[in-house]
């Protein structure tokens, strides 16, 4: 069934994208993660540009995102004070984010940049859980039990707050931070930025497993519904029809994927996200490197006098 | 006024031995449809433009080889056209240009080949082909059209040609009877909304004998078309459904899949 998506301004068949939703959620509910950097690489794959394609997945990630949300809310999984340290960072990236997207748009440059900015985070994170997985594998096949370093240098800044349901107490600083730089790669990226986020509050942070995947889908939520107003009210790019489609097929997909994900030992699930992540890191810097079979391009910028 | 155009067109021999030559043909044409309604499902439709030469007392008499060169031009935009390159081992884009108010739709149709028709010299005037039409770049203060074949031009005319928005037939159009003709103008499904031109133009012996214009108009209807309309008129209004629909389909999600 072709459909007409106004703002991509191409037919799609409806059922692949469906099926595009769905096995994009299916990945993101086995590895608890909003699987925007899964994607907006398939959308720009199947031809839609990537402008279109980050402005539209931000609503995609926003829905998946509050659907794992509830449920982890449901269970008490969900830091609130931590959300809310981390939404203020949030709000200030995304804000630039946008900002800096509508600045490439104009330069034309943003392809460019999408591309090398998923190349270097993609091949980078993906190569950092692989080593991180394999080295988890080792472990438990050595029997020996990780070591756990309780403190870092994180935890000598000043401003300190106290996250109760968490039960750490952190400065404020580097989670505003860590906050910013989600918000400002989920806006130019189209990524929710899960994958980053849930291992650095692991590693750095300390924050306790039982809360971090629930208060990391909050400030996804709240990043990606803000991207969406954002890039919605300054580019105009959001493609609702595409995005509608897209969340359909994600939640469902989700759902057997979180089924599928528990059966699956966590450090075997690492490692497989973590070559996922790799593979379509390289495909972006293959795509770059390889001379492309259209060396032109056209954008209509409507009349300007 | 036809006149005046033979002499423009160079034919100034056979205006200073026959000045009173004023030769009259009149077209009439007409297309189709008027107005043209793109719906969600459209997938491409053809217009028909049917037209008849008609002669008049001063017209000589003996049959006439007409030609006729037709064409359609859609709303005009500024389109910006960049061209990547190698640097530092990854393809970017580097050089650009920008055309300046130049149809988003252009078809050219005639009976026969331009060379056939009319000189080169004609053919550049009457703007006759592809390669002749008037696109207008910026050139940093400056606007011009460059020759035929700069590659941003070139570029250019052939994406658009590929996306089937720029086209020319040189055999689009048929002569029914020697005075009536008919052509099609086929409209692709991404074709842009708008008032599009028609300018239909007889020639004779190499030479403009007259021209015409008619237009018609494509109107996209339908929920895709207030979708766009509403995305780039209301963007907050659009941006708070498109967030509310999110959450409202993370919602549902969350209530059909608790249950089990």
């Amino acid at each position: 069934m072709q459909l007409y998506l106004p703002i991509a301004d191409i037919p799609v068949n409806v059922f692949l994208i469906l099926a595009m939703g769905a096995a994009v959620g299916f990945v993101s509910g086995m590895f608890g993660i909003g699987g925007g950097f899964l994607m907006t690489p398939l959308l720009i794959f199947i031809g839609i540009t990537p402008a279109v394609a980050v402005a539209s997945v931000a609503s995609h990630i926003a829905a998946s995102s509050f659907s794992g949300a509830i449920a982890y809310w449901r269970r008490r999984a969900i830091d609130p004070m931590l959300a809310a340290v981390l939404l203020v960072g949030g709000s200030i990236g995304t804000t630039l984010g946008v900002l800096t997207f509508t600045y490439l748009r104009s330069l034309g440059q943003l392809d460019l940049t999408i591309a090398l900015s998923y190349v270097a985070l993609l091949t980078t994170v993906g190569a950092l859980m692989f080593w991180e997985g394999m080295r988890a594998i080792m472990r438990v096949r050595r029997g020996v039990i990780a070591p756990r370093r309780s403190h870092n240098w994180v935890h000598a800044l000043p401003l300190k707050l106290r996250f109760k349901r968490s039960k750490i107490y952190l400065s404020a600083i580097p989670v505003v931070v860590i906050g910013i730089i989600i918000g400002f790669l989920g806006a130019v990226m189209g990524i929710g930025g899960g994958f980053i986020l849930v291992p650095i509050m692991i590693y750095l942070l300390r924050v306790p497993t039982t809360t971090v995947i629930g208060t990391s889908m909050v400030l996804t939520l709240v990043t990606m519904l803000f991207a969406t107003m954002l890039h919605a009210m300054t580019n105009h790019l959001v493609d609702a029809v595409l995005a509608l489609i897209l969340m359909v097929g994600g939640v469902t997909g989700a759902q057997f994927g979180a089924r599928a994900g528990q059966k699956i030992r966590s450090e075997q699930l690492r490692l497989l996200l973590g070559l996922l992540i790799l593979a379509v890191g390289i495909r972006f810097a293959v795509e770059l490197v390889i001379r492309p079979g259209e060396l032109y391009t056209i954008r209509e910028i409507g009349v300007t006098e | 006024m036809s006149a005046r155009r033979l002499i423009a067109v160079g034919a100034i021999c056979t205006a200073m031995f026959a000045p009173a030559q004023a030769r009259a043909e009149r077209l009439i044409v007409s297309v189709s449809n008027h107005r043209v309604t793109v719906t969600p499902n459209y997938s491409g439709e053809e217009l028909v433009l049917f037209g008849a030469v008609e002669k008049d007392a001063a017209t000589p008499a003996g049959p006439i080889n007409y030609d006729l060169v037709v064409t359609v031009s859609g709303p005009r935009a500024d389109m910006m056209t960049r061209r990547k390159e190698r640097r530092f081992g990854i393809w970017m884009n580097t050089d650009y240009r920008q055309f300046v108010k130049v149809p988003a739709y252009l078809a050219l149709f005639a009976n026969r080949p331009f060379d056939d028709i009319a000189s080169t010299d004609v053919q550049r005037r009457q703007q006759l082909g592809l390669t002749n039409v008037l696109l207008t770049q910026r050139i940093g203060p400056d606007f011009a059209d460059v020759v035929p074949n700069d590659p941003f031009r070139r570029a250019f005319v052939r994406l658009q040609r590929q996306r089937g928005l720029y086209r020319e037939d040189t055999s689009a159009v048929t002569f029914i009877t020697p005075t009536l003709f008919r052509t099609g103008i086929p409209l692709p499904a991404q074709v842009p909304i708008g008032t599009y031109d028609v300018e239909i133009k007889l020639f004779s012996d190499g030479a403009l004998v007259t021209h015409t214009e008619t237009a018609f108009e494509i109107v996209k209807v339908g929920f895709e078309q207030f979708v766009a309309t509403s995305a780039r008129q209301n963007g907050f209004i659009y941006g708070l459904v498109t967030a509310a629909m999110a959450l409202m389909t993370g919602w549902i999600a969350s209530l059909v899949f608790a249950k089990e």
